[in-house]
């Protein structure tokens, strides 16, 4: 599904590298939960993977189902499969969050060769889907994420990953700003979207998000690369012990 | 007026040059009388140049020359705008009154007649209103091209609305001669409770001078929407001059696509409590020849007025929008609500918006808010629709209507915005590409 080799990234205006030689595979069906410190390149990571400006690759590749992704625009990458949920997900008024659903929906069919979604067909689909995350006509008759609280915006972000359905979905920190029910609810609509076709990468702080969605592999991240990788019971090791003794063990 | 100040020589020379080559037209003795003084406000202060005060961003020669530049005539091959609303038609062709093309002008509730007939007729209305909110707009900024209007006008619309206009009135311009050097002008009266809605659409001529003096009296409310375009090669100086009365409403709303210098003045003065006035407008301007300008003068002299001037110009390739905007709150206008924002979004490095808001307070009892901002296409916002599978142009394209929004939403007929929106839509696909 999403293979990452030996993928070396700077920053464009200033010359710093932050990953250092990312090697990574998610199979189809299965959930990698990536960890680690603040500013191990976590983030980066999910950006440059999904096209994201301000990046120069310098070495290696990703690729998407043996599509390369790095030769893609953003919304080539989009429809293609791959979906990220923003840490913080972007505020655009004037744009109607149900408008904005629609034409994303579409440009990806669009991109793929495929009909559109009527307008009564998406209708149907959203509220089904908008019903299950708690998401109210009204949060969807608003201009995108504007005015939305923390757990509304990332209820947000699930509910485009639902209506979009992705093939590989990067999560980032997507439990980051969440008071317990809203992880519930949010976990609960990762779940749901979980199957055979369907690969996740979870990037979190926390042991707490994991609870919910649980991984198959669990990756530490560190000054740019991966440095450990090992299965649920690694994040119950940081959880307890911190990243000290890994980055330690490591050294 | 200001006081007699010495005039450029170059000021001079270029009035004199427009001048000479002009007559005024016969009519009534009230007529010539506001004619001749018309042409005396011009003579008194010259036609504009570059250095007058609110002439510095948007360069007057080619609307002062004498003979205007040519411009193209230009067919979309669009239906004509609001073809679907129900409105009585009333067409000028390269600013001739139409007749045959025109609807009939018998309509409940106003009296319409052309200009020109009105002009003849010994006893009318329009004695105290022709050139009058003109000239009472001159006291607070010399405005010569609207005085120029005056004096040389012989067609346009009169319009006397004495209750509820059944349906709206569509001024429609039409252009046919790539020389036509049009002036017009509309004199419209509101009598007390009179509700009406005017249209304007179409490109009017190569070059356009166009003065509108509105008078609401108490509890009326009228209501303008506008769109200029798309003719690419125009020049247009359009001046509306109103006045409102106790508890009246005023919306002007203005669309402008296309265009080489379009300059739109909009002077309001309140002097009844409790009035309303909005004045609005969206721009999309593409090239270096494009050049916008709106100019407007909100004077509040009445208690427990509103006003709301809200303008946002979309500009890329190098073209230049400007707004000149200014709230004056005389000290008699306590309880006054004035609220102005400007603003551009541009699409490159090239385009540029100059702005120069302002506020003149006397009163002590007063809300005014005032905001300019220049800004690009928000990066954030694009790579989240584009990551979301939408396309960079789409999304561009999303970004600008919704920038728009904030301005459109000021029309109130949805049905009039809607087909207003689908032409945007156009403008916008057309330059994607």
């Amino acid at each position: 599904m999403l293979e990452i080799k030996n993928l070396h990234v700077k920053l464009e205006e200033e010359d710093k590298q932050i990953l250092k030689g990312v090697n990574l595979t998610v199979e189809p069906g299965k959930v990698h939960a990536i960890m680690g410190p603040n500013g191990s390149g976590k983030s980066t990571l999910s950006y440059v993977l999904s096209g994201k400006e301000g990046y120069e690759v310098t070495e290696g590749s990703a690729s998407l189902g043996g599509e390369e992704l790095l030769d893609m625009e953003a919304e080539e990458r989009a429809a293609a499969g791959l979906f990220l949920a923003f840490q913080y997900p972007v505020e655009i008024p004037g744009v109607g969050n149900m408008t904005f659903l629609r034409t994303a929906v579409n440009a990806q069919r669009k991109a793929r060769g495929e009909d559109e979604m009527s307008a009564g067909e998406f209708l149907k689909v959203i509220r089904a889907k908008a019903k299950t995350l708690k998401i109210d006509a009204d949060m969807l008759k608003r201009p995108v994420n504007v005015g939305f609280s923390g757990g509304e915006k990332k209820r947000n972000e699930i509910l485009q990953m639902a209506m979009l359905e992705p093939k590989m979905c990067i999560l980032d920190e997507t439990d980051s700003g969440l008071d317990v029910d809203a992880m519930k609810l949010v976990s609960e609509g990762v779940n749901a979207l979980r199957d055979e076709g369907r690969g996740f990468l979870v990037i979190t702080h926390y042991q707490r998000l994991l609870d919910h969605i649980k991984p198959d592999v669990v990756h530490i991240m560190a000054d740019g690369r991966i440095i450990k990788t090992g299965g649920p019971e690694l994040a119950l090791e940081v959880e307890n012990n911190g990243y000290a003794d890994i980055l330690a063990e490591v050294a | 007026m200001a006081a007699p100040k010495k005039m450029l020589q170059i000021k001079q020379d270029t009035t004199q040059a427009r001048l000479s080559s002009m007559t005024l037209p016969d009519g009534a003795t009230w007529a010539q009388d506001a004619r001749k003084a018309a042409l005396a406000r011009v003579e008194t202060m010259g036609l504009p140049h570059g250095r007058d005060e609110y002439w510095k961003f948007t360069k007057p020669d080619t609307l002062v020359q004498a003979e205007p530049p040519k411009a193209a005539t230009f067919d979309g091959g669009e239906a004509p705008l609001w073809d679907h609303v129900d409105r009585l038609k009333i067409v000028f062709v390269d600013g001739v009154f139409d007749a045959d093309a025109s609807d009939d002008l018998s309509l409940e509730g106003v009296t319409i007649e052309r200009l020109s007939d009105v002009m003849n007729k010994d006893i009318h209305w329009a004695k105290d209103q022709y050139g009058v909110l003109e000239q009472r707009g001159q006291e607070v900024v010399e405005r010569p091209l609207a005085a120029l209007n005056t004096a040389f006008a012989t067609d346009g619309i009169v319009l006397h609305a004495t209750g509820k206009v059944s349906k709206p009135i569509n001024l429609m311009y039409l252009h046919k001669s790539d020389n036509s050097d049009v002036i017009l002008h509309h004199c419209i009266k509101l009598d007390e409770g009179a509700d009406l809605t005017l249209l304007e659409t179409g490109p009017a001529a190569a070059r356009f001078n166009k003065t509108m003096e509105v008078e609401v009296a108490d509890h009326a409310g009228f209501h303008h929407v506008r769109v200029q375009g798309r003719d690419h090669e125009r020049r247009a100086v359009t001046g509306i001059f109103t006045r409102l009365g106790t508890e009246s409403t005023f919306k002007s709303f203005t669309l402008t696509m296309n265009g080489v210098l379009t300059r739109n003045e909009c002077v309001i003065e309140l002097t009844g409590d409790d009035a309303k006035a909005t004045v609005a407008g969206a721009c999309v301007g593409d090239g270096a020849d494009f050049h916008h300008d709106d100019t407007v003068f909100i004077t509040h002299d009445a208690v427990n007025c509103e006003s709301r001037q809200v303008f946002k110009k979309v500009l890329r390739n190098g073209a230049t929008g400007v707004f000149q905007g200014k709230i004056l709150v005389k000290a008699d206008a306590q309880k006054t609500d004035g609220y102005q924002i400007s603003q551009s979004l541009l699409l490159d490095g090239d385009s540029q918006f100059l702005a120069k808001p302002e506020l003149e307070i006397y009163a002590d009892d007063v809300i005014c808010s005032h905001g300019s901002t220049t800004g690009a296409i928000d990066e954030e916002a694009l790579f989240y629709l584009r990551s979301r599978g939408v396309p960079e142009a789409e999304a561009t394209d999303l970004l600008v209507l919704a920038f728009l929004a904030e301005a459109l939403e000021e029309i109130e007929d949805e049905t009039l915005a809607e087909a207003m929106l689908d032409r945007l839509e156009g403008w916008l696909a057309r330059r994607a590409s």
